[in-house]
């Protein structure tokens, strides 16, 4: 058996991860050229969807896993039209992935570093879904009506 | 009833595959306890007192003999011989092995069937009508509906980790068998006046510590808006519902502190925004899904008469058997609930058997009732003496659908580790003494129901007579409650007062049917002599 290799930043994008520091929600709408930003459970992700032409990167933080309001976060970011990165960070785990990568997140920095191979079968196990969400994948309802898969 | 197709199986079988890799990683020290419990839950797996507990999702409550056999085949070989059926029409296996668990998936999966989302902070098994498809006062068969919003719940990425679980049920009958406004959201199929259906939503709605009425929030949503209606209902619940409070985390509590008004609102905003994401499957998938759910060949032309020459015979079709909308059927109720038995539970043999007579008498098909019964729902009247036949050599022709014998109870403090106090032994000696005093037979319709602890999962709230077990000082101490009802004259029960002992709660029950019978006018049930006359004289004989 080979050892595992870890992995303390997954990133799905092409482009340079910027190493700006992410500033809070509340001081971002003072600071508007900050960069990046860090969403907490509580924060309303809607606060930002004036400033996010000028947002390279958001962090949405999960203190605990089982807190699930940073999914409704991305997603929101996502409808708005962000295509700057969704970096979830904090208790995260391979187990969380697919839900996080079909809300939109496409950057994932856990507290403790994840099995690469675990983080590869969480990618590619769901080769369908059932709702339509923000990561585009055409969902079952629309192959069983015609639409091609893209 | 529906049929999974090629993506619906290959869907299942992921999730088995998935769980299999969680479990290895669970077994193997990699997944510690605290990560893989969210996980578990999600697929059904539930640490009770002495071992897992494994709930399989039976959707809307409907299922053919297959599956029927399938669930016995579990209880074998993989637990000691029986199944519970549960108040989300569900079955649940007491005595699990982690390892095991797997392959049980597995199985299931072979038979269309799975256990995703039966357990833990997620959208859990969608419940409805238990006689959907076949009762006579329905508008329509709701069961497309809850088959559309079972594929949109299963692994719905957004709504997997919300403050709390999140239960709905669909009905399409002004006659409400589902408690619909007592869950997280209840949907009733309507018209209106156009002629058109839709869909008026019920949001807020649930039993546990802080028991809550759903208020209508939309009285009609378009058919080709239900998910879409659905999914601003959860997101605003998602980001907004209390977290820092397991107790006060259900989206009753949301609702209730924003006020109806404000949540609705909020709703109405969210669904504004979500229209323009193209959530919504189109109206060709609803009219796909709703051609598995065509009626059975019925037969016409045939009698409605029957020989009731055997009083065994006759009392159990007129307690047991419920209109039908194809004349010459009934839908028949196998009771779960014998004399001194545990309710809900069935044995092997007894499963087999009933998918038997499924296959045998109802076109295959059966349902599991939220009462922890089971339904043959097209059953031909002239076919109803051989049934009974059959049901009475194996113990499963108990006359007694809606009697005061036909208890829901928890699994209380002998399986459950959150139970306060037991609830089968109650369960059992209520319908052992109104066996034995015979005064059983006069009482006519009358739900009791039984939680053995506060989170209520005995529905005591919506019992005409509840009880709750509870914990004083060490001891079991039973609480008395009147008047709830979860049909569609939903009400709360009251407390009578003090608590009793085990044996003294039997007799409190005893009390307050006796009121009921020196005061009822002709035609009351137990429920309605007691709004009537109100909590006074029952309290008087109680504790006077």
């Amino acid at each position: 058996m080979t050892d595992a290799s870890f992995t303390e930043l997954v990133r799905l994008r092409d482009d340079e991860a910027s190493d700006a520091p992410a500033v809070t929600v509340d001081s971002f709408a003072d600071q508007s050229n900050a960069g990046a930003v860090r969403i907490e459970p509580g924060d309303d992700a809607r606060l930002l969807l004036p400033h996010l032409d000028h947002v390279t990167r958001v962090e949405v933080n999960f203190p605990s896993f089982t807190d699930g309001r940073g999914y409704s976060a991305a997603q929101i970011l996502r409808e708005a039209g962000y295509t700057g990165e969704v970096r979830a960070v904090g208790d995260v785990a391979v187990d969380q992935l697919g839900y996080m990568r079909r809300c939109g997140f496409d950057a994932f920095q856990p507290e403790v570093p994840m099995n690469e191979a675990d983080v590869e079968a969480a990618f590619t196990r769901w080769e369908n879904v059932y709702q339509k969400t923000s990561d585009g994948r055409v969902p079952i309802w629309a192959l069983r009506h015609g639409e091609a898969d893209g | 009833m529906y049929k999974y197709d090629s993506w619906d199986q290959q869907m299942v079988d992921t999730r088995v595959e998935e769980f299999r890799d969680q479990t290895r990683r669970r077994l193997s020290g990699e997944l510690p306890e605290e990560k893989f419990r969210p996980l578990r839950l999600m697929n059904g797996l539930y640490l009770q007192l002495h071992a897992y507990m494994l709930r399989v999702a039976v959707p809307y409550g409907t299922l053919n003999g297959a599956q029927m056999h399938a669930l016995a085949d579990i209880a074998t070989k993989y637990d000691r011989g029986y199944g519970h059926f549960t108040t989300r029409q569900n079955i649940q296996y007491n005595w699990i092995k982690l390892e095991d668990a797997p392959d049980l998936l597995a199985d299931l999966a072979k038979v269309e069937m799975h256990a995703i989302q039966t357990s833990g902070n997620c959208i859990r098994n969608i419940s409805s009508d238990h006689f959907a498809g076949a009762a006579r006062d329905e508008l329509i068969d709701p069961r497309p509906y809850a088959e559309l919003m079972r594929q949109w719940s299963s692994f719905h990425p957004e709504f997997s980790y919300l403050p709390r679980k999140f239960k709905i049920a669909v009905i399409a009958s002004d006659t409400d068998r589902a408690a619909m406004r007592l869950h997280d959201i209840g949907i009733q199929i309507v018209k209106n006046a156009e002629g058109e259906i839709g869909a008026a939503f019920y949001v807020g709605g649930g039993m546990g510590r802080t028991p809550m009425i759903a208020p209508c929030i939309n009285e009609f949503v378009p058919l080709d808006r239900l998910i879409t209606y659905a999914e601003a209902c959860l997101r605003v619940y998602n980001r907004y519902g209390r977290r820092d409070n397991k107790y006060k985390a259900r989206i009753k509590i949301l609702v209730h502190e924003l006020g109806k008004d404000e949540y609705t609102r909020q709703v109405e905003d969210e669904y504004a925004h979500m229209l323009e994401q193209g959530v919504e499957p189109p109206f060709a998938e609803l009219e796909r899904i709703k051609t598995y759910f065509a009626d059975p060949a019925f037969e016409t032309g045939l009698s409605t008469e029957v020989d009731r020459s055997d009083p065994d015979f006759a009392l159990w079709v007129d307690r047991n058997t419920h209109p039908h909308k194809a004349d010459g059927y009934v839908s028949a109720v196998i009771s779960l609930k014998p004399v001194g038995g545990i309710p809900g539970d069935a044995s092997d043999e007894q499963i087999h058997l009933m998918a038997d007579l499924a296959t045998e008498y109802s076109f295959d098909e059966l349902r599991v009732m939220h009462t922890q019964n089971i339904v043959l729902p097209h059953v031909k009247i002239a076919d109803l003496p051989a049934l009974f036949a059959k049901l009475d050599a194996a113990g499963l022709s108990t006359p007694n659908l809606d009697q005061i014998d036909d208890i829901i109870a928890c699994p209380g403090l002998d399986y459950c580790s959150l139970a306060n106090a037991r609830s089968i032994p109650v369960a059992q000696k209520i319908s052992e003494r109104f066996a034995a005093n015979g005064k059983g037979a006069e009482l006519g319709q009358l739900k009791l129901k039984i939680s053995g602890c506060i989170n209520a999962c005995g529905h005591h709230h919506a019992g005409h007579i509840g009880i709750l077990g509870v914990d004083r000082k060490g001891t079991e101490n039973y609480q008395l409650l009147l008047g709830g009802s979860e049909a569609e004259d939903t009400s709360l029960a009251k407390i009578t007062g003090p608590g009793f002992d085990e044996d003294g709660i039997v007799g409190a029950v005893e009390t307050v049917t006796d009121v009921y019978l020196a005061q009822r006018t002709d035609g009351e049930r137990f429920l309605d002599t007691y709004r009537r006359i109100g909590m006074a004289p029952f309290k008087e004989a109680l504790y006077d």
